[in-house]
């Protein structure tokens, strides 16, 4: 008869037998165990750590330029000095702080166990993925300690600003040199991501039975395979333009400047969707255990993330309009049709809690913040794709408050997976008072913080400026934001507390929260490659099979709000009939 | 190997109609160009994978009805503890650095890049630890 | 109606541009709002009772092909609402003004051809750039460095100044005053300070100005200044309102 579980597949030992070897082997201990691990739950969460703390990096520039702008003729720091500050607070964040939290984090962490994999398919590329990732970051923050400073040209380097005559000096090299680490560091983590999802799932678990969080995050690597490389080929351009005596993106030479904007573009514009597939990815999981409910419309929600996927390559150059040489119809249907299968998401979020049993814990708190906040920004991004109204807020701070609503969103995502896997790959649960507090500072210091931002961009207020000595009326609102940035920051501050307090406090067991999903299987944190023993994979939510088998999932969905039908007798029920209850669940 | 097989093969596809519309419409050639690549880039493990999903028998992870029991055995080959990525991203810091600070720093750069090349070639081939 | 925070601006451009944002913001008021009243309904009435499992419903079709089909009508909707305005901001009509506008590190040089009129001044000195009212002005927009961005609130309208390229847009200003300008794309150190202005007065009045602002050694030598600057050069005392030096 199946087994319900059985051991999980064997792997290849590797290691020389002991009469050929000279030495004994033992295993390396301390710091040289965490430099020479391959496993990914170890450079996972080498990753989630090191993001953090870019993160932090990254909040401080941000706290200093609200301090900057608390007055219209500020002298906190100077316009060199800003222009360094909202530079890095951007690329802080945008490159070293989102991305590789999401792809090098806690995909690295969680893929693999979502699919029953012993590992992700590459090892060794998955930890050179990370120190690249570490050194190019390095790489980066060194700018600050050159004579010149850090790059200061903005977090996109429009040329020609950012050549050899107007950018002299080493801090835009160390810019660009960490960017090509890190671009490597992404590729290499697409290559492994793709492979292990593609090559290394399970018995049983089908393409449509992935958890939606992986399936966001093989189209978060496909993007990332075809993204990462314009960029580092753009890169390398401007590096030779700013050494080698090129004219790539220099009119005097014969070449274009605004040649550089369509390739920094064509990756910018899939690279924010590589950032927000994970954490919608993320989102899609939380509301749904914490719904008590399967997630609504799984197939739709894979198709919506293909669409995203691949219409998010041919929206680029609507953050080009007011270029003038760009082709404006085209760009704004392919951003406003991009806008539609994000919809679908978000009703089938709804739909998901629809008639299902809310618990708010931290993570639940956060995606639904989450949701909200990606609403207000999503629907300010529409506005965008239209050219004459994207015209007068281009470069505003219009267009500053939409994409921090996006990205603050992404950060309750992220909080709400800390909160809800951080058990998983720790072993022990956070406190959830402190997240209460925390998420409530968060959400509403981000709504406070964006919010006066949408009114000073309509205003007239321009992006990247240090001083508004014309327009002091704009302090007002300037100063509401800051408040909000101070509330987000001490959200952080909860945050960080509550990692110290809950400090090996709440052990967490195997499934704490009910989850349904693969990982939730296996102990937390998992074994050396991952799973003890693997249950049958009969549909997308293998756990909750497991543990409720009268409340059974079909393969490929075939509950609906409308019907109610019994389930055909399958292997899975005979198989959940005979299963042995020996475990506490 | 069918659904990943059509997953990229519909990605091409919807890059090459977005490419011949763009490129014909707009005349601009970056985007043209960077559209075409990608389009090929789908293609190329896309149709890989619909070749040989054509060629084999439904893998244990293909099959909705499958056990745990059919996918025993050996997995793959999963290095355990290597320095060599450690040193290859050390090397190609050093890289990096010789491209901002001067071609000197190759010397360290293309040392430890050719030393963790040849040691995780080698470490591959030999067997490192599991 | 209500503004939803833009507002009509000065011209027959941004007063379209301006009920475009209207209707979007009635499209956006309404969808958001209707999101926001399902997403809180569902947060209040589905609160967690006891332990019961719900009803493992897992899609509804119908519900499915509604919010997948209305959102992409609406989206056409707004395509071809932008179009219209947009059509109305790239058209080219004949016109009788000129002014070349070209942005330079940092500040801006305003010439009007087949005269020998031109103004031109640094961060504050705030070149101000006259225009008649009620005509037709072209504006053909360049840079000699880097980008810049040519922005002016009360147009509801922004144009790069892109080096080796001539951006060319058509304005009918239908208000008097004098509108505040600012260069919107990052620039360099002084990006912050790159102020002008834009002055629409009477067809009388701007004719009268141009005669006696024209003055053929200032048109001269405003044609040596406009390469690349050096901080050094840049003045960041507030001078004349109408500075040319």
């Amino acid at each position: 008869m199946t087994d319900l579980i059985t051991p999980p597949p064997t792997i290849i030992d590797l290691r020389p037998s002991e009469e050929h070897s000279g030495h004994e082997h033992h295993g390396a201990t301390g710091i040289l165990k965490w430099m020479t691990s391959t496993d990914h739950k170890v450079i996972g969460l080498s990753y989630t750590v090191t993001s953090v703390v870019m993160m932090i990096i990254g909040g401080l520039f941000a706290e200093l330029i609200r301090a900057q702008l608390a007055s219209p003729n500020g002298t906190l720091v100077s316009l060199a000095q800003y222009n360094e500050l909202f530079t890095m607070h951007g690329s802080v964040m945008i490159y070293l702080f989102v991305g590789p939290f999401a792809f090098g984090g806690l995909a690295n962490i969680i893929v693999p166990i979502q699919i029953g994999a012993p590992d992700m398919a590459f090892p060794r590329l998955n930890a050179l993925s990370y120190w690249l990732y570490l050194m190019g970051s390095i790489t980066m923050l060194m700018g600050f300690f050159t004579a010149g400073g850090a790059a200061n040209f903005g977090w996109v380097a429009y040329a020609p600003l950012s050549n050899s005559i107007n950018t002299p000096g080493a801090g835009a090299d160390l810019w660009i040199g960490g960017l090509l680490l890190t671009g490597f560091s992404a590729i290499f983590t697409g290559v492994n991501l793709s492979a292990t999802i593609f090559y290394l799932r399970a018995p049983g678990m089908t393409m449509f039975r992935m958890p939606i969080f992986t399936w966001n995050m093989l189209v978060t690597a496909i993007l990332i395979l075809l993204a990462f490389p314009v960029l580092t080929a753009g890169l390398i351009m401007l590096y030779c333009d700013r050494h080698f005596g090129t004219h790539i993106y220099s009119v005097s030479g014969g070449g274009v400047p605004v040649l550089w904007q369509h390739i920094f573009w064509f990756w910018g514009h899939p690279e924010v969707y590589i950032l927000a597939l994970p954490f919608f990815g993320i989102a899609t999981e939380i509301i749904a255990v914490f719904s008590k409910k399967p997630v609504f419309g799984y197939k739709s929600m894979v198709f919506a993330t293909l669409s995203i996927g691949a219409l998010s390559l041919g929206v680029w150059a609507h953050h080009m309009f007011t270029t003038g040489v760009v082709l404006l119809p085209f760009f704004s249907i392919m951003s406003l049709l991009i806008a539609v299968p994000t919809g679908i998401k978000i009703f089938n979020w709804i739909g998901t809690m629809w008639r299902g049993e809310l618990w708010f814990t931290t993570a639940m708190l956060m995606s639904l913040g989450f949701l909200f906040t990606f609403l207000v920004g999503g629907i300010t991004g529409v506005y965008l794709a239209s050219p004459p109204l994207d015209f007068f807020t281009h470069d505003t701070y219009f267009v500053v408050a939409h994409f921090h609503s996006i990205v603050m969103a992404l950060v309750l995502a992220a909080m709400g997976g800390m909160y809800y896997w951080g058990p998983k790959f720790t072993g022990y649960m956070l406190n959830e008072k402190f997240g209460r507090i925390q998420f409530w500072f968060l959400f509403i210091g981000t709504q406070v913080f964006t919010l006066p931002q949408y009114l000073l961009g309509l205003d007239g207020m321009p992006r990247r400026i240090a001083i508004y000595p014309h327009s002091p009326q704009w302090k007002t609102l300037n100063d509401w934001s800051t408040f909000g940035a101070v509330l987000v920051g001490i959200s952080m501050i909860v945050f960080v507390a509550n990692v110290g307090y809950s400090w090996k406090k709440y052990p967490a067991g195997d499934n704490p929260w009910d989850g349904q999903t693969l990982e939730w299987f296996t102990t937390s944190p998992p074994p050396h490659h991952n799973f003890y023993r693997l249950p049958q994979i009969r549909s997308e939510r293998p756990t909750w099979d497991y543990n409720h088998p009268e409340h059974l999932s079909l393969a490929h969905g075939t509950l609906s709000i409308g019907h109610h039908h019994e389930p055909p007798l399958s292997n899975m029920v005979v198989g959940a009939l005979e299963h042995e209850q020996d475990h506490d669940r | 190997m069918r659904v990943e097989a059509k997953i990229l093969l519909s990605l091409g596809t919807f890059f090459g109609i977005m490419c011949a519309v763009y490129w014909n419409w707009s005349l601009e050639n970056a985007g043209g160009v960077m559209m075409f690549a990608g389009m090929l880039l789908c293609f190329l493990p896309g149709s890989y994978y619909y070749w040989w999903s054509r060629r084999m028998k439904a893998r244990p992870e293909d099959e909705p009805h499958a056990t745990q029991a059919e996918g025993a055995g050996v997995v793959g080959s999963f290095p355990g503890s290597s320095i060599f990525p450690f040193t290859l991203g050390m090397g190609a810091f050093f890289v990096v650095l010789a491209l901002v600070f001067g071609i000197w720093f190759l010397v360290p750069g293309l040392g430890l890049v050719t030393w963790a090349l040849l040691g995780a070639t080698a470490e591959g081939r030999r067997g490192g630890h599991v | 109606m209500p503004s939803f925070g833009a507002h009509q601006g000065a011209t027959t451009q941004s007063s379209s541009v301006y009920h475009l944002w209207q209707g979007f913001s009635i499209g956006a008021a309404i969808i958001g709002g209707f999101v926001t009243v399902l997403f809180v309904f569902a947060i209040i009435r589905y609160r967690r009772k006891g332990d019961n499992i719900p009803r493992q419903a897992q899609y509804h079709l119908p519900a499915e092909v509604v919010y997948t089909v209305v959102p992409i009508l609406v989206v056409f909707g707004l395509f071809a609402a932008t179009l219209v305005v947009e059509n109305k901001e790239v058209a080219n009509p004949k016109s009788d003004v000129t002014v070349d506008v070209n942005a330079f590190q940092w500040g801006w040089k305003f010439t009007y051809p087949h005269t020998e009129t031109v103004v031109i001044g640094q961060t504050t000195q705030d070149p101000t750039m006259v225009i008649p009212v009620n005509t037709n002005v072209h504006i053909n927009l360049t840079s000699t460095d880097v980008i810049h961005g040519f922005y002016v609130k009360a147009l509801n309208f922004s144009r790069y100044a892109l080096p080796g390229v001539l951006n060319q847009f058509t304005i009918e200003a239908v208000k008097t005053g004098t509108f505040a300008g600012q260069c919107t794309q990052l620039c360099g150190l002084y990006h912050s300070l790159m102020f002008f202005n834009m002055k629409v007065v009477s067809m009388s009045q701007y004719t009268a100005w141009l005669a006696s602002t024209a003055n053929p050694t200032a048109f001269a030598a405003a044609e040596k200044t406009t390469t690349q600057q050096t901080a050094t050069q840049v003045p960041t005392k507030p001078a004349s309102s109408h500075g040319d030096n």
